[in-house]
């Protein structure tokens, strides 16, 4: 099986997309001659030309509303944010259009788009561009809000939601666009709202998403070998809808539960999934659910300050021995 | 460090104690452990220990006074520590809400494994704290929640508990444990049940009354008073006769307990016991597996302690079925009330020389009227029947006792 880049699998959802069906179209900064502030779009200006690929002036809620006019119309547009941070300023299109015109048209007008981009932080761009904006999304109803941690997962994910009727909020990682994994030539796609086990075990379910999930893998190594403890790591990969079904057979077998994310602690996507979780395993449930999550302020520039507010294996290791009664 | 002395819960049903004596006064040093006072509960005269070392700075209850579980009656504290903070809100006032909880928490830890190993997982007011998850495993496991210590914060039983208290217990032999079995109730039992608690709230009970012939069990009393040792009463051969019987007759040896009913397979009996200002009702554990003279040693051991207040609460707590006797009052017959959960008593009435007929004749033979509670809920009359017809032919022909 062929192995490349968190990167290129996007590419190849979105060439296959667009040679599937002539309404899907790409739009954004950067996105055509440059070919991608990331290089996610090499190559598609040259095999779908400027009709279909759709450089944009500067204006992230101007582009962001033709799409969505686009998509009430019959297109299928694929709307590319340069980061998450820069698309504060379209938030006004994603929440109060997209999310809102198949509800209040009485489901007259669908409104099939896919708002994608990386998010989350890098290395030392600062506090207004370092920021996790899930559970910002993934709070609307009329949204559908995936973040994917690999390769093969980010092509699948990615041809289902442009294939998805409802607005897609595709949340990417500036640090996972190197990362490289199989993927299929093949054909197949990635159902959304379908949480993945990306590693068995009995003693501890940590559930992440997106970059946590490499944390919770690291952590679940070091957990096997150090601290004699076999924890079963669920990517969500999906944040809304939830797989809440995956998650309680999860807990049903290990009894106790680490929710790790990228974002803030208040009201983040790990709240909501131990809100979930009291209610539908409370009965397996052998200590509360903890949580890691970066720390509770902007992220600071110093890269020693930078890494201290990441969630790392560490903390994740720590808090799964709390949840063992082992500390 | 100073350590408030609280009022401790020294029985289960404890409330209030009165301080019989202070055995330490103040300005005496004292040592995590030290009896400090005896204190008289409703059941009983118990020690009450120090939980910290340090000197006795301060009695607030004073000897014969009674107070509230929880409140402050004593200070232990370092010799110039100063102690005027704790002992300006003492323990006259009824504070019995949330100072009397901070009085238990500040003196718990001086001796957090001891109380913990003694109270399992039970916490202050009675709480039991465990993990939703110990709590299922304890419901499916049959492991009682209150006999297992919590390994985790604050003594919360968590799984690992709940393992090793099942592990431990099918570990035990057979035959030497404590054992019952839990008989879910039928729709039917429900049935009778609601009904009869209905009709004679809160326990339905109904009465068995049989008179038996008491001459040979009074010649097998006598021969065996004339081998000398501990003398044997004729209570002595009921609670044997009772608890030989009680082996054959499971149905009368149980507990009602609202969603099932709890048949033993051992026999603990109860023997009530008149005290000065009340009665109170010692058990002998296996008394089926003991022998008369076993048990005649036990009653009178068990009966001096409870007239003298020294029963521990394990000693009188846990019968299975219970008897009561008044006939030393030249009681002929009478009822005696259900002890719950036990759902049966068996009231014994004086022998009374008696004419009756006798294999054809008038004959003046020595008779006793035995009078069974049953609680309906769990004793059905056929099956209290057959067990006091058991009770009455071993009386009649003791030889039975010796199978």
């Amino acid at each position: 099986m062929p192995v490349i880049t968190y990167r290129d699998a996007l590419n190849q959802a979105m060439r296959e997309e667009m040679q599937r069906d002539p309404t899907v179209f790409l739009m954004g900064e950067e996105v055509g001659v440059y070919q991608g502030a990331y290089k996610v779009s090499r190559g598609l200006l040259e095999e779908f030309g400027p009709q279909r690929v759709v450089d944009t002036p500067i204006a992230e809620l101007g582009f962001a509303g033709v799409g969505v006019g686009a998509a009430m119309v019959g297109m299928r547009p694929v709307i590319e944010f340069m980061t998450w941070n820069f698309a504060l300023l379209a938030i006004d299109q994603v929440v109060n259009s997209a999310a809102k015109m198949f509800y209040m048209s009485g489901g007259q007008v669908p409104v099939p788009i896919v708002f994608r981009g990386p998010g989350g932080a890098a290395l030392q761009l600062a506090a207004q561009h370092s920021q996790a904006f899930e559970s910002w999304y993934a709070h609307i109803p009329g949204l559908k809000v995936v973040a994917p941690a690999t390769p093969y997962d980010a092509k699948g994910l990615l041809k289902s939601a442009i294939r998805d009727d409802n607005p897609v909020v595709f949340l990417e990682g500036e640090m996972l666009y190197n990362m490289k994994g199989e993927v299929p030539e093949e054909e197949y796609i990635v159902p959304l709202g379908a949480a993945d086990v990306k590693r068995p075990g009995q003693d501890v379910t940590l559930v992440c998403h997106s970059k946590t999930v490499t944390v919770a893998l690291k952590a679940a190594e070091r957990l096997a070998t150090e601290h004699g403890l076999e924890a079963e790591v669920v990517d969500l990969r999906t944040l809304r809808p939830l797989d809440i079904p995956t998650l309680r057979e999860s807990l049903h077998r290990t009894n106790r539960c680490v929710v790790v994310e990228e974002g803030w602690p208040f009201c983040g996507i790990g709240a909501q999934v131990v809100d979930d979780l009291q209610r539908e395993a409370f009965d397996d449930l052998d200590a509360p659910i903890l949580r890691v999550t970066q720390a509770d302020v902007p992220m600071p520039y110093n890269k020693h300050l930078e890494r201290a507010a990441k969630p790392t294996p560490d903390q994740v290791i720590a808090a799964v021995r709390r949840v063992a009664y082992l500390d | 460090m100073i350590t408030k002395v609280v009022m401790e819960a020294l029985s289960p049903t404890m409330e209030e104690g009165r301080i019989a004596q202070w055995l330490k006064h103040e300005g005496d040093a004292v040592k995590s452990g030290d009896v400090l006072a005896e204190v008289e509960t409703d059941k009983a005269i118990m020690e009450l220990p120090a939980r910290s070392d340090g000197i006795l700075r301060k009695i607030l209850v004073g000897d014969g006074a009674t107070t509230a579980v929880g409140n402050l009656v004593a200070v232990i504290a370092d010799a110039d520590e100063d102690i005027s903070g704790v002992v300006g809100n003492g323990g006259e006032k009824g504070e019995k809400g949330e100072e009397g909880e901070e009085g238990q928490t500040v003196a718990a830890p001086a001796a957090p494994a001891a109380s913990a190993a003694s109270a399992g997982g039970e916490a202050e007011g009675g709480r039991i704290k465990a993990s939703p998850l110990a709590r299922r495993m304890a419901g499916e496991q049959g492991v009682d929640l209150r006999r297992v210590d919590g390994s985790g914060p604050g003594g919360r039983i968590v799984k690992r508990d709940i393992a090793a208290a099942a592990a431990a217990s099918a570990a035990l032999p057979v035959g030497g444990a404590e054992g019952w079995e839990d008989v879910p109730l039928t729709q039917l039992r429900k049935t009778i049940a609601r009904r009869l608690t209905q009709s004679l709230a809160p326990v339905p009970h109904f009465f068995l009354t049989s008179i038996v012939d008491m001459e040979r069990a009074a010649e097998a009393r006598e021969a065996l008073n004339a081998l000398g040792g501990e003398k044997i009463s004729f209570n002595d051969i009921v609670a044997k006769t009772v608890a030989m019987a009680l082996r054959q007759h499971r149905a009368c040896n149980a507990w009602w307990q609202e969603s099932t009913i709890r048949y033993f397979h051992d026999v603990h009996l109860g023997i009530a016991v008149a005290v000065d200002d009340g009665l109170i009702t010692p058990v002998i554990r296996h008394a089926d597996r003991k022998s008369l003279r076993e048990i005649a040693i036990e009653t009178r051991a068990l009966a001096e302690r409870a007239r003298a207040r020294k029963l521990a609460p394990e000693e009188y707590t846990g019968a299975t079925f219970s008897l009561s006797n008044l006939g030393m009052f030249g009681i002929d017959a009478f009822t005696a009330v259900i002890n719950p959960p036990e759902a049966g008593i068996l009231a014994i009435g004086a022998i009374t020389p008696t004419p009756v007929a006798h294999e054809g004749a008038v004959q003046v033979r020595r008779r006793m009227h035995l009078t069974m509670s049953c609680d309906h809920r769990v004793i059905d009359g056929a099956t209290g029947a057959r067990f006091l017809q058991t009770v009455r032919q071993m009386l009649e022909h003791p030889l039975a006792l010796v199978w």
